[in-house]
C-alpha cells in the first residue's frame, strides 16, 4: 500500500523541479498581494487611500517588513460563502523594523470584501498580537473595515472579543497604537478605544458605534459620516484621537517620530538620542507677561527647555487648555504636561483632567519621566461641568501623579491657586523636585478672590468699597501671590531664574535616574473612571 | 489669539482672564430649570399608544404613553396626580430626545 503512494509522490517530485515549486509559490504569492482585485485597488485609490501593503511599507523601514499567514482562508460555509475564495481573508499581518525598532502590525484590507472580519481573520490579527506580546515590542493596528462578516455571524464577534482581551491583557506592557484609514464601526471601534494611541486622518477616518443610516431612520438626524465620526470629530470633540494628519503620509510621519520617543515595553527606557542645545532664539524670560491676566503659548516655554527646541505633542486639538506630549532632555525622552494660559486661562476641567491622568499613567507605564509646567488659576466654574462630573474628572489627575513612581519635577511659572495646586503634581502628591519661577503666585486662591472673602467686612464698610477692594487685593497680592510663603515650608525646593531652568531640569532628571520607591501590593488600584 | 477688538476672557476666582475659547466651551448647554409640568421623551422613538385624552385626571403611576425604543415598549408613566393639559404627540410619530410629548398640571 505504501509502495503505491511512494512511486506515485515520486513521480511527482521527480517532474516538478524546485524551480517550478518556486515560480509556484510567486505565483500563489502575487495573486494574494493583489488583495480584492484590481478593480477594488482602483476604488479604494479613488478614495484617496493606499491599499493594506502599501500603507505598511510605507511606515516601516525599506525591504524590513515580513507577511505571515499570506494562505489562510476564511472560515465562513454558509450563505454560500464556501465557493468564494478572499485573498488572506482581509487582512495583512507581519513583522518589520521602524528606525531599526522591531514592531508587529497587522492591517485591514478594504478591497477583501470591504475588510470585514470574519474568525479567520480575527484568528490572523490575534495570531500577530500574541507574538507582540510575548516578544514584548510594539503592535500597530491598521483599521479599514466594513465591520462584522455578517455572514459568519457570531464567529465574527468571538473574533472581536479575542481582539479586545488582548487589547486589555497587551495594556501597559507593549506599546498598542491604532491607525484608523478607512471605516472602523460599531464594535471595531473598542480595540482602538482600548491601545495607546490612535491616529486618525482628514476625509478617511471614520469612527461610531451607530451609523448615520440607522441614526436617520431611527431618530430622523440626518448627519454625513463626517460630521459623526470624521477625523476631526474625534481629535477636537469625543478625544477619542491622539493624532490628526491631513493625508496618510503625514499620518505615518507621525506614527514614526511617536516611535521614537518610547520605548519597545514597559522594562525598557526609550532610545536616547545625542543631546543637543535649545535653539537659542527663544528667550525663556521674554515668553511670560509680568501681568498674571495675561496669556501666553505655554509651548513656547516646553520649545525653550528641550532638545533641539522639539516639542512633540498629543491631542492638540482637544483640551486644548492643557498640553501633554513628549520632548528629550539631554538625548532622554520626558513627557511633558503644561497648562496652556492662551485656551480658557489654563484651567483644569473634566476634559483636561482626562486627557492630562491618561498621559501621566502612559509615561508612568513606559518608565518615562514627567515634567509639569504649572499656570493654573483653578477649576472651571459651571454647571455644565459640575453636572458633566467634574469631580470624579479632576480626581483622575490627582491619581494618576499620586500612582506614579517615574521621576516627577514640577516648575510652576505663574499662577498655583486652590485644588489645581494640590493636583498639577505638587509636593504633597509626592513630587521628587518642585522649582518656581520668582513670577510664581502659589495661594489657596487668586488674590481678587480672596480679598473679597478675607476682607468682606473692611471692604463692605469702607466709604469707597471699590477703593478699598483694589487695596486689599493689592495687599493681598504683595503678602501671599508669590513663591516664598510655599517655599517657606519646604513646598517649593528652590525658587529659581527663568533662564536656569532648563539646567536645573537637567540636574534634577540626572539625580532622578535611578529612583526607586516601594508601593504597597495590591492587585490593582480604582482610580475614578 | 484673539484680536484686540473680539478679546475672550475667563473669570476664576473673581480673576479675569484674557484667553480664548475653545469649540466645546463655545457650544455648552446652558443649564434651565427642569418643568415638572412637561413630559419629555428620555429616548428617541416612536409613538406606539396615546392611553389618555386632553382633560382627564390620574393618579401617579398610571400609564400614558407607549413608546417604542431600542425594540423595547417603553411605559411611559404620570410622576404624580394631575390632569393632562395638552398633548403634542400622535400614534406613530417619530420623536427625538427630549421632545415635549404631553403637558401636565398637578390636581390635590
Amino acid at each position: 500500500m505504501n509502495s503505491i503512494c511512494y512511486d506515485h509522490f515520486n513521480q511527482k517530485t521527480k517532474s516538478m523541479s524546485l524551480k517550478r515549486s518556486i515560480l509556484d509559490l510567486r505565483k500563489r504569492k502575487d495573486e494574494v498581494r493583489l488583495g480584492g482585485g484590481e478593480e477594488a485597488i482602483e476604488k479604494q485609490a479613488a478614495m484617496g487611500k493606499l491599499t493594506a501593503r502599501e500603507r505598511i511599507l510605507a511606515i516601516v523601514d525599506e525591504g524590513s517588513f515580513h507577511e505571515y499567514d499570506m494562505f489562510v482562508e476564511h472560515a465562513g460555509t454558509d450563505f454560500d460563502m464556501g465557493n468564494k475564495v478572499l485573498a488572506g481573508d482581509g487582512v495583512v499581518i507581519g513583522t518589520g523594523t521602524i528606525y531599526g525598532s522591531p514592531v508587529c502590525l497587522f492591517a485591514q484590507d478594504f478591497t477583501v470584501a470591504g475588510g470585514s472580519l470574519g474568525l479567520s481573520h480575527a484568528r490572523k490579527i490575534t495570531k500577530i498580537m500574541d507574538h507582540a506580546l510575548k516578544m514584548r515590542v510594539p503592535l500597530i493596528g491598521i483599521n479599514d473595515s466594513g465591520g462584522a462578516r455578517i455572514q459568519e455571524g457570531v464567529n465574527s464577534l468571538a473574533g472581536y472579543g479575542e481582539i479586545f482581551f488582548r487589547n486589555t491583557l497587551s495594556s501597559g506592557v507593549i506599546p498598542q497604537i491604532s491607525v484608523i484609514l478607512g471605516p472602523c464601526a460599531g464594535g471595531a471601534v473598542y480595540s482602538p478605544a482600548l491601545t495607546d494611541f490612535v491616529f486618525v486622518v482628514e476625509n478617511i477616518s471614520k469612527m461610531f458605534i451607530t451609523g448615520p443610516a440607522v441614526i436617520k431612520s431611527v431618530l430622523g438626524e440626518d448627519i454625513s459620516m463626517e460630521a459623526l465620526g470624521g477625523a476631526r470629530v474625534h481629535a477636537e470633540i469625543t478625544g477619542n484621537a491622539h493624532f490628526f494628519a491631513l493625508s496618510e503620509k503625514e499620518c505615518f510621519e507621525q506614527i514614526k517620530t511617536l516611535i521614537s520617543y518610547i520605548p519597545w515595553n514597559n522594562t525598557q527606557r526609550a532610545k536616547s538620542f545625542p543631546p543637543k542645545e535649545p535653539k537659542t532664539k527663544l528667550k525663556i524670560e521674554n515668553i511670560v507677561p509680568a501681568d498674571a491676566r495675561l496669556p501666553y503659548d505655554i509651548r513656547d516655554i516646553i520649545k525653550s527647555i528641550t532638545d533641539s527646541s522639539e516639542f512633540f505633542e498629543i491631542m492638540e486639538l482637544f483640551a486644548a487648555n492643557i498640553v501633554i506630549g513628549f520632548g528629550r532632555m539631554n538625548g532622554e525622552t520626558v513627557g511633558f504636561v503644561a497648562n496652556q494660559p492662551m485656551v480658557l486661562a489654563g484651567v483644569l476641567d473634566c476634559d483636561s483632567s482626562d486627557k492630562a491622568a491618561r498621559f501621566i499613567r502612559y509615561c508612568n507605564a513606559f518608565n518615562i519621566p514627567i515634567i509639569t509646567l504649572e499656570d493654573m488659576p483653578g477649576y472651571l466654574p459651571g454647571v455644565d461641568q459640575e453636572h458633566a462630573g467634574v469631580i470624579r474628572h479632576g480626581a483622575k489627575i490627582l491619581y494618576s501623579y499620586s500612582e506614579a513612581t517615574v521621576p516627577k519635577i514640577t516648575v510652576i511659572i505663574r499662577k498655583a491657586y486652590g485644588g489645581g495646586y494640590i493636583a498639577m503634581n505638587s509636593r504633597h502628591l509626592r513630587a521628587d523636585f518642585v522649582f518656581a519661577w520668582p513670577s510664581a503666585e502659589i495661594a489657596v486662591m487668586g488674590p481678587e478672590g480672596a480679598a473679597n472673602i478675607v476682607f468682606r467686612k473692611e471692604i463692605a464698610e469702607a466709604a469707597n468699597p471699590e477703593a478699598m477692594r483694589q487695596q486689599k487685593i493689592q495687599e493681598y497680592k504683595d503678602k501671599f501671590a508669590n513663591p516664598y510663603v510655599a517655599a517657606s515650608k519646604g513646598y517649593i525646593d528652590e525658587v529659581i531664574e527663568p533662564k536656569e531652568t532648563r539646567k536645573i531640569l537637567l540636574h534634577a532628571l540626572q539625580i532622578s535616574t535611578h529612583k526607586d520607591v516601594p508601593a504597597p501590593a495590591k492587585k490593582h488600584g480604582l482610580p475614578p473612571f | 489669539m484673539a484680536d484686540q477688538e473680539n478679546k475672550q476672557y475667563i473669570i476664576v476666582h473673581s480673576a479675569k482672564y484674557e484667553t480664548t475659547y475653545t469649540k466645546k466651551y463655545l457650544n455648552r448647554k446652558v443649564w434651565e430649570e427642569p418643568n415638572f409640568n412637561l413630559i419629555k421623551s428620555y429616548i428617541p422613538g416612536t409613538i406606539v399608544d396615546i392611553l389618555v385624552k386632553e382633560g382627564q385626571v390620574l393618579k401617579a403611576g398610571d400609564s400614558i404613553i407607549v413608546l417604542e425604543a431600542m425594540k423595547m415598549l417603553n411605559d411611559v408613566q404620570m410622576p404624580f396626580k394631575g390632569k393632562v393639559v395638552k398633548i403634542h404627540i400622535e400614534k406613530g410619530q417619530k420623536i427625538p430626545k427630549n421632545f415635549v410629548m404631553m403637558e401636565i398640571e398637578p390636581v390635590k
